[in-house]
């Protein structure tokens, strides 16, 4: 029997950072024309694999070949040149170039003197776009984007390099399901035409749908190669996380007495959105923003937390009217606001896990002009015990940790200020299974402390697992505040199925509020 | 009709922030007309004698749009125009005008590549790097002069370099035009020029896009060293002789000129059009501060905050 040529063959990989082993002797191997998973949980090691496939990261031992030809170097233009493209999590995109400029960065489209033509990568970028039924202008700056328009237009360069192997790692954490959708079909058309996809997500429905084979790691070893029809999510999840999980049914939601209104909010307008928005949030509960992207959830965080302030509109706190210009403001009425571009907004990544985590309370443990390092450590050791964040010390970079676990420095650091309001937004994006659950868990233990949160999140799932009520928004609006005890069918005794069905319930809320958008506007 | 012609002037001025240089040129230059129009502002002797004193400084500047595009600086520039003026002079009283332009070439190679190995490949900010080849080319031009100036004695040199005029147009003239609009083209439409821009728009995105980031930065580096060069060049010949003290403290106005025109310090955001309006702006300002017989030192405080001013209102809110 011959097998074809894999499209990519790694061969016994193995990659170290420090003293940190972060691929052990792993191997992948994907075939043209399938659409391929890679899973595992977060520091298993499938971003550095991808990175040694896409050259950025050396091997320090195996080998790398594509469509049977070992790779000439381990550079990312060799790589390219092979015909791998992959889309990084907003890493390769230059601020200060336009979508269309970036979407064709290094391959721009020439006029007959050699001079690069801008216009027809306008074009180009835009008919990716259309394509995707996404919209984002072409023309626009790359840093005036959200960072869910950041991760589409890193998915056009992706797709736009007719590559041989094209690489998407969690592409669909800044789609809508609708969206997925379009991506599904656009990824079968490339199928068709023999191209292997390697598909990295956090999102077993995903997987369930459009893989034909997975592969999983753990702990940067390889765990199992096997067609999608062998490893139902049970058994995804378990090898994934190396015991039996039970995803979110098993977080309790408990009874959290509603306290006093704790944030009010009075047809509060921002400079683009929100748009007349009006809600309270009480002592004890968590409430949950849904909306696809663009509706105006983060706007409203960033106008709640001052960063971009109201231009119209009310804002009350404990009862009493408040006037938000900065983020000092917030801060000062115990508002913490954990945003959702962790690398940037959330931490400095070269700095230690202390030194984060006690960025925001700098004035509070500063004596005579020093700061306590004693209380420093103590503060810091205290939350890498309360979020089990896994870090070798408390004195270690950042950047040295998984993305999980970087999350739970964020928290900490607005959880060391003692914040009445807590604001997160996306907070589990791009986290495995087991962090999320402790995430959404560690909320409802905040409510129950007698906070208020506010969670942003596109994981309809977590959304209905952590909150009390869900306000769904679209284009800037209010749509509708709904009880999450009202999306719950009492006759449904089963945990998983429960949920799923609250998600049916929601999502079809979610695509009410863009109709009912619609017919506004029309 | 009427529309097509307002259309433009539209669009700078409802961008007037970024357009803020060639708005602030019209309207000091407008100042200047009527204030100092019976001093002989407007004569066309001295607005060509504006271009002339600007020549070096705006040849340096289209480079140094470039280097700091890429996110880099140059400090090194002035130093180097004057070690050139030097080499030049010296080539030329050895070897006649040929020789002396391949030394000048030769040196804005040499220094350039110097700069870009130490920057790229040992690792040291180019911020240091040419801050001490600032020291160590003055230092070279003013041992092998023995401090003193060596002349020139080739009028077709001198005429190429600086001093000729074609009819009524100064060579310096026609160098900027050539250079500027070849280094707008490069910066805008090449793939070089993106490469730059991408590499100091965000060093990691473009390593991760597939550009070697070190190369481009190598470049731009060897590139502002021959503009230096070249300016050295065109100080020789104006002046007919080689002195170290030629380009001295040049490299602060070359920068004014580029952050003046849009250029950002911060890498990933250039224009060549504006370093070069930028560079005039300059010599207008200092042209127009000694027609109303101001002293050098004042002539310093008002050079100096009308470029804060400038920069000021050009900053983004």
């Amino acid at each position: 029997m011959t097998s074809p040529v894999a499209a990519v063959r790694m061969t016994g990989i193995s990659k170290s950072f420090g003293g940190v082993r972060a691929l052990d002797n792993v191997d992948l191997e994907v075939l043209p024309g399938e659409v391929h998973a890679l899973l595992g949980g977060n520091g298993a090691g499938k971003s550095t694999i991808l990175k040694v496939l896409n050259g950025v990261h050396i091997p320090d031992e195996g080998i790398v070949e594509v469509a049977g030809q070992k790779l000439a170097a381990h550079t990312p233009e060799a790589a390219r040149a092979a015909g791998v493209a992959m889309n990084f999590q907003e890493m390769s995109l230059v601020p200060t170039l336009t979508v269309a400029q970036n979407v064709f960065l290094t391959r721009e489209a020439r006029n007959a003197r050699g001079l690069i033509d801008d216009e027809d990568s306008i074009h180009r970028a835009a008919a990716i776009f259309k394509m995707l039924e996404v919209e984002v202008n072409p023309r626009a700056l790359v840093g005036d984007l959200g960072a869910g328009q950041k991760q589409l237009t890193e998915i056009a360069k992706a797709i736009s390099q007719d590559a041989r192997v094209l690489i998407l790692d969690e592409p669909s954490t800044a789609l809508a399901v609708s969206d997925v959708e379009r991506l599904f079909v656009f990824l079968r058309k490339l199928k068709a035409k023999g191209v292997a996809v390697i598909y990295v997500s956090h999102r077993m429905d995903e997987i369930a749908r459009i893989a034909d084979r997975a592969t999983i790691l753990r702990d940067g070893r390889h765990v199992i190669t096997a067609p999608l029809a062998d490893l139902p999510v049970d058994t995804m999840i378990e090898h994934i996380v190396g015991r039996r999980s039970k995803g979110f049914a098993d977080v309790v939601r408990g009874d959290v007495t509603r306290g006093a209104a704790l944030l009010e909010l009075k047809d509060v307008t921002g400079p683009h959105k929100p748009d007349n928005v009006s809600f309270t949030l009480h002592r004890g509960e968590v409430l949950g923003l849904a909306g696809l992207l663009g509706s105006g959830r983060s706007a409203l965080a960033r106008v709640i937390a001052g960063i971009e302030p109201a231009v119209a509109g009310e804002i009350a706190i404990n009862g009493r009217a408040v006037q938000i210009r900065r983020p000092a403001d917030a801060i000062a009425e115990g508002v913490a606001l954990v945003p959702e571009a962790r690398a940037t907004q959330g931490i400095i990544p070269a700095h230690s896990v202390s030194d984060n985590m006690v960025m925001a309370v700098l004035g509070r443990i500063t004596k005579g002009g020093l700061v306590d390092r004693t209380q420093a450590s103590e503060i810091a050791d205290q939350m890498i015990q309360r979020l089990s964040v896994k870090t070798a010390s408390r004195d270690h970079a950042v950047s040295t940790l998984s993305g999980g676990n970087q999350q739970k420095v964020v928290i900490g650091k607005w959880l060391a200020t003692d914040p009445d309001i807590l604001i997160l937004d996306e907070p589990t994006a791009g986290i495995d299974i087991g962090s999320k659950s402790e995430i959404i868990r560690l909320v409802r233990d905040l409510a129950m402390a007698g906070k208020g949160v506010l969670v942003i999140s596109s994981e309809l799932s977590e959304l209905l697992t952590a909150c009390d009520r869900i306000l769904v928004m679209a284009d800037g609006r209010a749509h509708q505040m709904l009880d999450r005890a009202d999306l719950d069918d009492p006759t449904e005794t089963n945990p998983e199925h429960a949920l799923q069905a609250a998600e049916r319930r929601l999502q079809i809320e979610i695509q009410k509020a863009l109709t009912a958008k619609e017919t506004t506007h029309g | 009709m009427a529309n097509a012609v307002s259309a433009p002037g539209r669009a700078l001025f409802a961008n007037w922030r970024q357009n803020i240089i060639y708005i602030g040129f019209v309207v000091i230059f407008l100042i200047f007309a009527v204030t100092l129009g019976d001093k002989g502002f407007l004569n066309p002797n001295n607005l060509l004698n504006i271009v002339r004193q600007t020549a070096m400084i705006a040849v340096m500047a289209i480079a140094m749009t470039f280097v700091l595009s890429a996110g880099e600086i140059d400090l090194s520039v002035g130093a180097v125009a004057g070690l050139t003026t030097v080499t030049v002079a010296m080539a030329i009283a050895a070897a006649g005008p040929i020789g002396g332009v391949a030394a000048g070439i030769a040196t804005g190679l040499a220094v350039g590549m110097f700069n870009g190995w130490l920057t790229t490949r040992i690792g040291i900010p180019s911020f240091l790097t040419t801050l001490a080849m600032m020291g160590i080319a003055k230092g070279v031009a003013m041992w092998i002069s023995d401090t003193a100036a060596v002349p020139i004695l080739s009028p077709g040199y001198a005429w190429l370099f600086g001093g000729g005029s074609v009819g009524p147009i100064p060579v310096l003239l026609i160098w900027i035009a050539v250079l500027g609009g070849l280094g707008h083209i490069v910066l805008r439409r090449s793939g070089f020029g993106r490469r730059v821009l991408a590499t100091g728009g965000g060093e990691t995105a473009a390593r991760y896009s597939g550009i070697d980031t070190a190369n481009i930065k190598m470049k731009v580096l060897v590139l502002s060293s021959c503009a230096a060069a070249l300016a050295g060049m065109l100080y020789a010949g104006r002046l007919q002789s080689g002195r170290f003290q030629l380009g001295e403290g040049d490299e602060l106005s070359v920068i004014a000129a580029a952050v003046l025109g849009g250029t950002s310090l911060f890498g990933g955001k250039g224009t060549v059009i504006g370093t070069i309006v930028g560079a005039m702006m300059i010599g207008l300002i200092n042209n127009g501060l000694i027609l109303f017989g101001l002293e050098f030192s004042q002539q310093l405080i008002a050079r100096g905050g009308i470029i804060i001013i400038a920069v000021a209102l050009s900053q983004k809110r």
